[in-house]
């Protein structure tokens, strides 16, 4: 029983990853419309400028990761600006296409600067464990689970309190009315990109360390989680897309663990099937609405 | 009376379509204006130049001062356009309506949206509802009442009568009606139902294919026969 309760920990932090990576790719299709193919792509390369910042630089650890977000926000908006934007008023398929190949760009572009070889993040918390009543918990699995509860918190403060979080929710959701009324749209589709660009950057700062292991293909298994989360969660809702990391996070781990056939080779294809199956019985997810219509 | 806006030779066209052929109107401080004539004449258009939601040109002036660019420039320099089908945040409730009917305004909104729920007191008991699921005369209101949180110097509604109970209409054209008479609102409306615009505005403007067929005073467009014969059926 301590083994599974332990597994079930370790689940929610993998979740805590998922729905982080997850909340920055509803929050692109909700403000532009698509899924963000190339955010697991950014978020790598955000996790690289932290590494080289405290590895190479010799930055402390925080002010690094404040570094790290600021440049991981300037440039998911100056990727809005100058990439998406362009092609933003034209078919779906054509952002789609450009969010590929902003991928393989990022992709190729983290391997130039930085190499291919592995390389090792460390976690802003200890690796020891502490005994819960009998249960060993590992202080990063609770600091990831943490800080990925603490992101859901601000953005919900964030999103139903301030002036700018609102209208950037009905330049999401109605940008005609929303220019009516004042919202300048396009910095508010920016602010989104940026703010998702954040998001990926704090899930691969949590993914390095606790996969042990950074390298160019860190967070391209994690997309596939993540798009998994948000789908399970329905892609237009936050709440969904917490809620669906943090199951599918717990529900592959304990798969993994107790199901023999699966182990950890498995995981990938599971997470693929979860998509499949939540497009073919229920396509708006869990907690997905069918939009209101007004007659 | 000094001029609020002002329109001077404003052209409009969707894509091949001219839907403005060099209109010129004007909307005195204080004053409620309405537009009439039949569908496709460019009344909406006319609305949509101002608040620059169609591509425009000519000249058109907001207290003297040229407004250019989009519809987020024009809502920031006072113009509140209410647009055909209310244009409400379905997906939002109404108290975030409100809200982002402040947007362009900096300080606390208290006070406006007290203001507001003496005209509709059911907003407030009915804040956390999602607008969409308000009935079509109660978006209207809302839609009001959000143009009126951002404090404008110009009200433009658009067909506030469409799809609404003739009691309902009346019920809105009073609120237009006092709010003009007690806080001196400029009010620039758009209406098919002629009478009814013609009750509450001073003046009036018919459009017709894009041009202005014939202005004057609510009076005087009454007894104009062929006004009448049009557009009041009588």
């Amino acid at each position: 029983m301590a083994n599974f309760f332990q597994q079930v920990v370790s689940g929610l932090a993998s979740g805590g990853i998922y729905s982080s990576l997850a909340l920055a790719l509803v929050l692109i299709h909700r403000a532009t419309g698509v899924i963000n193919f190339a955010q697991g792509e950014m978020a790598t390369f955000s996790t690289y400028i932290l590494w080289t910042l405290t590895a190479n630089h010799g930055w402390p650890y925080w002010p690094a990761v404040a570094f790290t977000l600021a440049v991981s926000f300037a440039g998911g908006v100056g990727v809005h600006q100058l990439v998406i934007r362009p092609v933003e008023r034209g078919s779906v398929l054509r952002v789609v296409i450009v969010t590929i190949g902003l991928l393989l760009m990022l992709n190729g572009l983290t391997t130039w600067i930085w190499g291919g070889s592995q390389h090792t993040l460390h976690s802003p918390f200890p690796t020891r464990t502490i005994d819960v009543a009998g249960v060993a918990i590992s202080i990063q699995d609770v600091g990831t689970i943490g800080v990925s509860i603490g992101i859901v918190i601000v953005l919900w403060l964030f999103f139903q309190f301030t002036k700018v979080g609102l209208a950037l929710r009905a330049a999401a959701t109605n940008p005609t009315e929303a220019r009516l009324v004042g919202v300048r749209v396009p910095w508010m589709l920016g602010l989104g990109w940026g703010l998702a660009a954040v998001l990926g950057a704090i899930s691969g700062a949590l993914a390095a360390p606790s996969l042990a292991s950074l390298d160019p293909s860190l967070m391209q298994a994690i997309l596939i989680y993540a798009f998994a989360a948000a789908v399970l969660g329905g892609i237009d809702s936050p709440a969904g897309a917490v809620v669906g990391g943090l199951l599918l996070g717990v529900g592959l781990n304990l798969l993994g663990v107790y199901v023999d056939f699966i182990g950890a080779d498995l995981r990938l294809p599971a997470a693929l099937a979860v998509i499949l199956v939540v497009l073919l019985l229920r396509p708006s997810g869990l907690f997905g609405r069918t939009a209101v219509k007004r007659v | 009376m000094s001029a609020l806006l002002e329109l001077e030779n404003v052209e409009a066209r969707y894509g091949p379509v001219q839907a403005l052929r060099g209109v010129s109107l004007e909307v005195a401080e204080g004053e409620i204006v309405a537009v009439l004539g039949a569908n496709g004449a460019g009344k909406t258009t006319t609305l949509r130049a101002v608040s620059g939601t169609v591509r425009r040109s000519g000249t058109i002036r907001l207290a003297g001062k040229r407004l250019r660019g989009g519809p987020e420039v024009a809502a920031r320099a006072g113009v509140a356009h209410v647009p055909e089908g209310r244009g409400t945040f379905a997906e939002l409730t109404v108290t975030e309506n409100l809200r982002l009917g402040a947007h362009t305004r900096r300080g606390p909104i208290a006070a406006d949206i007290a203001r507001v729920a003496e005209w509709f007191p059911w907003l407030v008991e009915r804040g956390g509802q999602a607008a969409g699921t308000l009935s079509g005369g109660e978006q209207q209101m809302l839609a009001l009442a959000r143009a009126l949180m951002s404090r404008p110097r110009l009200l433009m509604l658009d067909e506030p009568s469409l799809g609404l109970a003739p009691l309902i209409v009346r019920e809105i054209f009073g609120i237009v009606r006092e709010l003009n008479d007690r806080d001196g609102l400029a009010v620039l409306v758009v209406e098919q139902d002629a009478r009814i615009a013609l009750d509450s505005a001073q003046r009036a403007y018919v459009l017709e294919v894009g041009e202005v067929k014939v202005a004057g005073s609510s009076t005087e467009l009454r007894d104009n026969e062929s006004v009448r014969k049009s557009y009041l059926g009588y």
